[in-house]
């Protein structure tokens, strides 16, 4: 009860909650039920693109050279990274170590960035070569119109999670204001928890989608 | 402000550790606070599968490259789930939700494959 964390009404816990440790507990369970529903979100995706690749297996093999291979696994990389340093934020948010989590949280935001950044580049190069579904898209060979469905649901697939990650950077920006203003303790940090199994929810569909995209038919 | 704890917590490496151990694996109070080695070493495994999903992808497997890449995708969102994620500490109802999340998707493929792959191919249609 003498617990003063600014928002938190002088508990550290609400009053519907028997304890703070209910209280996390139903925080994390609700945020599991947003993430299994993410998973149904992107799940359609991932369905559409099982389909046309298993009909037309050749066009995306022939589809996907033109993504740049080197470039995916970097940014794959640096998301990872971003995964790490968020696990360290909620780590230092369990500690109580408030100038920790500001940083590891700063590092999450600047290797995010960087990753955006990237994403900004390859969409650039695919305007570049013509390769944008709907507004410029040309390719030539045989699989040119089965290489417009591949890269009708590149550009829905990374940019849904892109938008995940703007999204993310939004609510970082958020828990580094409220972090400042020494909002987390260790007996309170369940926002920077939440976030973090968000994070790493966008990190997972990543995963799949790196060697889904960059890496079919490389062997050829 | 931010170094005042509870007064109950002890205010070290590991508060409110004891408190509730009727909630053991719950997040949160009593959580349990992973050792940075542990968060060092599944960064270097998740580094280390990036690394082989690239190198694997230009080896010739026939059938076997997208399984085997999809192999290695499972293998690290694992290790997502169960260390950053905190899946290894938490309690059942979380394995459950993350249990019906697959359930669903199982179904969505499989109900739409069985569809799929037992129709005729009609090729694309050329301009």
């Amino acid at each position: 009860m003498a617990h003063a964390v600014p928002g938190a009404h002088g508990h550290d816990h609400a009053h519907q909650f028997e304890s703070a440790a209910q209280q996390q507990e139903a925080a994390a369970l609700g945020m599991w039920a947003f993430l299994v529903t993410e998973v149904m979100m992107f799940g359609g995706l991932f369905l559409a693109y099982a389909v046309y690749r298993s009909v037309y297996p050749e066009a995306y093999a022939a589809a996907s050279h033109h993504l740049n291979v080197t470039i995916g696994a970097v940014n794959t990389a640096v998301l990872i990274g971003s995964s790490l340093t968020m696990a360290m934020a909620v780590r230092s948010a369990q500690l109580g170590r408030r100038q920790a989590i500001i940083l590891f949280l700063i590092l999450t935001m600047v290797l995010g960035g960087v990753f955006l950044g990237v994403k900004v580049y390859e969409y650039w190069d695919k305007y570049d070569h013509h390769l944008i579904p709907g507004l410029n898209f040309h390719m030539d060979g045989p699989y040119a119109r089965e290489a417009e469905i591949y890269y009708a649901l590149y550009f829905c697939m990374t940019g849904l999670h892109a938008s995940h990650m703007i999204i993310g950077m939004g609510i970082m920006v958020w828990l580094l204001v409220k972090a400042r203003a020494g909002w987390f303790t260790a007996s309170y940090y369940t926002p920077v928890e939440m976030f973090g199994l968000y994070w790493h929810f966008v990190d997972i569909v990543w995963i799949f989608l790196f060697p889904l995209l960059y890496l079919i038919g490389r062997h050829h | 402000m931010s170094s005042t704890h509870h007064p109950a917590d002890p205010s070290s490496e590991h508060p409110a550790h004891a408190e509730h151990t009727g909630h053991a694996g719950l997040v949160g109070h009593g959580a349990h606070i992973a050792s940075l080695g542990l968060y060092f070493t599944v960064f270097g495994i998740l580094m280390v599968g990036t690394v082989i999903t690239v190198a694997i992808a230009y080896v010739d497997l026939g059938v076997m490259n997208t399984p085997v890449a999809l192999a290695i995708a499972v293998t690290k969102a694992t290790f997502v789930l169960l260390y950053f994620m905190h899946l290894r500490w938490s309690d059942r109802m979380t394995s459950l939700f993350i249990g019906a999340a697959f359930v669903w998707f199982g179904i969505l493929m499989l109900f739409t494959f069985s569809d799929v792959v037992t129709r005729l191919v009609i090729p694309f249609p050329k301009p």
